[in-house]
């Protein structure tokens, strides 16, 4: 459905165009945004072009991740330059291509410049990654179908934290004045009853990181339908898909409709089956999320195989700087259940010191332990 | 009278003036919060002044400074209004001890209960039932640390802004009040709320106006040494901290050096200092890996160009 607008003056006419031009990059753009533009524009010198510029940040762009978007359509829109010409802007970057062998596990990526044995290769930095768009809502294994819903059953529970606001209760140990007030004016103004109240409960948040790399890819799709039946299933999750860079899908998690949900997340997640880059995606969720605010006494689970190609050290630096902010911290690792398996992978032997729950995740069996894990953490508060 | 301004300038001017020095895009933000009477939410890292704007919003309009800090579980009763129940109680025993309550009937007696006089104004019912001449500014700080619901309330208030009080009636704003909203982005705010208010990202100011803050914030500090602390932490910006230094660390870092009499930076005084700028441990061992030296060197050379 979209709106039209009726665009009467030569401001409207322009605003709605740019609006249009910036919804075909994919910023979500309400009419009454463009609206509240226009009005913007009627207040500013519409020949300066920074003045347009600004109005159109202000109006029209909501999250700093847009303003790129932004930027780029505004170049287009308003110098006519063509849009071939930036799509590829990035620079040139020097990266090691990693092998999938575990005798190159030993260099990081920022020493590889200096080792001049290391294959080293030339490539844009938007080739880097493995940027392939996966269309993973059309399933073929009736096996995934079951799952699914059996998975859509599993309910969060998880444990509770004190709330600020308070309820009335007949055990508290505070004196509910409020209440004390109205039960004293049904006795004429004698509060013969004293009322009592106490701290209310709060479900803790539950912030789930689902590792996409290539090695996960036989359980990612499953493993992101469990985080479906846990972002709809109650409020106060979060959701990030993790490989070689961090993505939020929380919102695009949120629609009932399973399939829907996870076609929606497809097209955020761009580097679906790429490599891994646990410690690097975990700095930079404790950076812009965790560690301010997000992951403080939060249940914070991470979905994955804990195969890294990055520095292990960054991963076990990063998986104690989150520790110490979340509530508890659940590492599921569907390789777990392999006969002879021990935490082998550099990675995850590098995160598990700051794992408080270390379980597997395979198989629906496995999944239903999760939640009873997750659950089971509220008896422990 | 209401300050209007006319063209985005007239705020960088003001703004600049209070002592607050803005980029281009936070001027015309706020430039068209005041004269769209939209309320504009800022975003940005912690430290970038964000906070500040209302602050010195305020001291040019000549607007009242209200502030509501928001926290995880702020309800009505800390935001908007309570009644002062204690207050309630003693008027009730002090009409029975002096037989006053013995005429009453029960609805003559609640009548007198809830009466504005024992009715706690908080924050957001302040702004908006407020009789002064010039509109207050309002200052929702932190509104990411709020809950959902409250959130949803906001969008209420700000829409309307009025506020119902069920006892006593509707209140609404004579006078719109100029609403800023603060958020660290630990959370996204909701969509509704977004679309409500105007939007600005905040960014680290760039170094020739992060001198100028400092000359500014700290007049005792030497223009060289403005020069030399804000290519520092332009430098600090770059190590990939936990936690890079913000305007509010660029400023205490003048201040400690000027209070410690420093006039230009040097290795032992830097190293000194360093937790003025730095709050992590982790953040101050990777700036000495990166090395002191090489940061004062650079500090050094970032001062001298275009001085």
């Amino acid at each position: 459905m979209s709106p039209t607008l009726h665009a009467q003056t030569p401001t409207e006419r322009m605003a709605v165009a740019f609006a249009r031009v910036l919804r075909g990059a994919g910023l979500r753009v309400p009419l009454g945004s463009v609206l509240t533009f226009v009005d913007a524009l009627g207040r500013l010198e519409m020949h300066d072009r920074d003045h347009v510029y600004w109005a159109g940040r202000a109006t029209l762009v909501r999250n700093p991740e847009d303003i790129p978007l932004y930027d780029r359509s505004f170049e287009v829109f308003w110098l006519a330059a063509s849009a071939a010409d930036d799509a590829a802007p990035d620079e040139p970057l020097h990266i090691t291509l990693a092998i999938d062998d575990d005798s190159d596990e030993g260099d990081d990526e920022q020493g590889s410049s200096e080792a001049s044995d290391d294959p080293q290769i030339t490539l844009r930095f938007s080739a880097m990654e493995v940027l392939r768009h996966k269309d993973f809502a059309s399933y073929s294994d009736d096996e995934l179908i079951t799952a699914q819903q059996l998975m859509t059953r599993l309910r969060f529970i998880g444990p509770p934290r004190r709330s600020l606001r308070h309820h009335r209760s007949r055990r508290g140990r505070r004196p509910d004045l409020q209440a004390t007030m109205r039960s004293a004016l049904r006795t004429g103004g004698e509060p013969i009853r004293r009322q009592w109240k106490q701290p209310g409960e709060k479900l803790r948040r539950l912030v789930l990181l689902v590792d996409v790399s290539g090695s996960m890819e036989p359980y990612a799709r499953a493993l992101l339908r469990f985080v479906h039946a846990a972002v709809s299933g109650r409020q106060r999750v979060e959701a990030f898909a993790i490989g070689t860079r961090l993505t939020r899908v929380t919102r695009e998690l949120n629609s009932r409709d399973p399939d829907k949900a996870l076609t929606q997340a497809g097209n955020r997640v761009l580097d679906w089956s790429g490599g891994t880059r646990l410690g690097d995606c975990i700095r930079r969720f404790n950076d812009q999320w965790g560690v301010r605010g997000m992951a403080r006494g939060a249940i914070v689970v991470v979905l994955s195989d804990g195969w890294d190609r990055g520095d292990p050290e960054v991963l076990g630096t990063e998986m104690e700087r989150l520790h110490r902010v979340a509530y508890h911290v659940i590492w599921v690792n569907p390789l777990k259940v392999t006969p002879g398996y021990a935490p082998l992978a550099r990675g995850m032997a590098a995160a598990l010191p700051h794992v408080d729950h270390f379980v597997e995740g395979h198989s629906m069996a496995a999944m239903e332990e999760l939640a009873r894990v997750i659950a089971m953490e509220s008896t422990r508060g | 009278m209401a300050i209007s301004p006319a063209t985005p300038a007239d705020v960088y001017e003001a703004l600049s003036a209070y002592g607050y020095i803005p980029d281009e895009g936070l001027a015309t933000s706020v430039f068209l919060a005041m004269t769209l009477q939209r309320p504009l939410l800022l975003e940005g890292e912690a430290g970038v002044g964000k906070t500040e704007v209302a602050k010195v919003l305020s001291r040019w309009t000549g607007g009242e400074l209200i502030r509501l800090q928001c926290y995880e579980g702020i309800d009505v009763s800390q935001a908007v209004y309570d009644w002062d129940y204690s207050r309630q109680l003693l008027h009730l025993r002090a009409s029975e001890a002096t037989g006053e309550s013995l005429g009453l009937t029960a609805n003559k007696l609640e009548d007198q209960l809830y009466h504005e006089r024992f009715l706690l104004k908080r924050a957001l019912l302040q702004a908006i039932d407020h009789n002064n001449e010039l509109p207050p500014v309002l200052l929702i700080d932190e509104v990411d640390r709020a809950d959902d619901e409250f959130e949803a309330y906001l969008l209420e208030v700000l829409s309307e802004y009025a506020v119902t009080v069920p006892e006593l009636g509707r209140f609404s704003a004579l006078k719109t009040p100029l609403v800023i909203l603060t958020s660290n982005r630990t959370r996204d705010v909701h969509d509704a709320l977004k679309r409500r208010c105007l939007y600005h990202w905040v960014e680290h100011p760039d170094f020739e106006r992060e001198v100028r803050i400092v000359r500014m914030r700290v007049p005792q500090a030497l223009e060289r040494l403005a020069r030399q602390v804000a290519g520092a932490v332009e430098t600090l910006r770059t190590l990939n901290l936990y936690k890079p230094p913000g305007v509010a660390e660029t400023i205490d870092w003048a201040q400690a050096l000027t209070a410690l009499g420093v006039t230009e930076l040097d290795e032992r005084t830097v190293t000194a200092t360093l937790g003025t700028v730095l709050k992590y441990r982790e953040d101050q061992e990777r700036t000495q890996q990166h090395g002191i030296a090489d940061l004062v060197k650079q500090a050094f050379e970032r001062g001298f160009q275009h001085s």
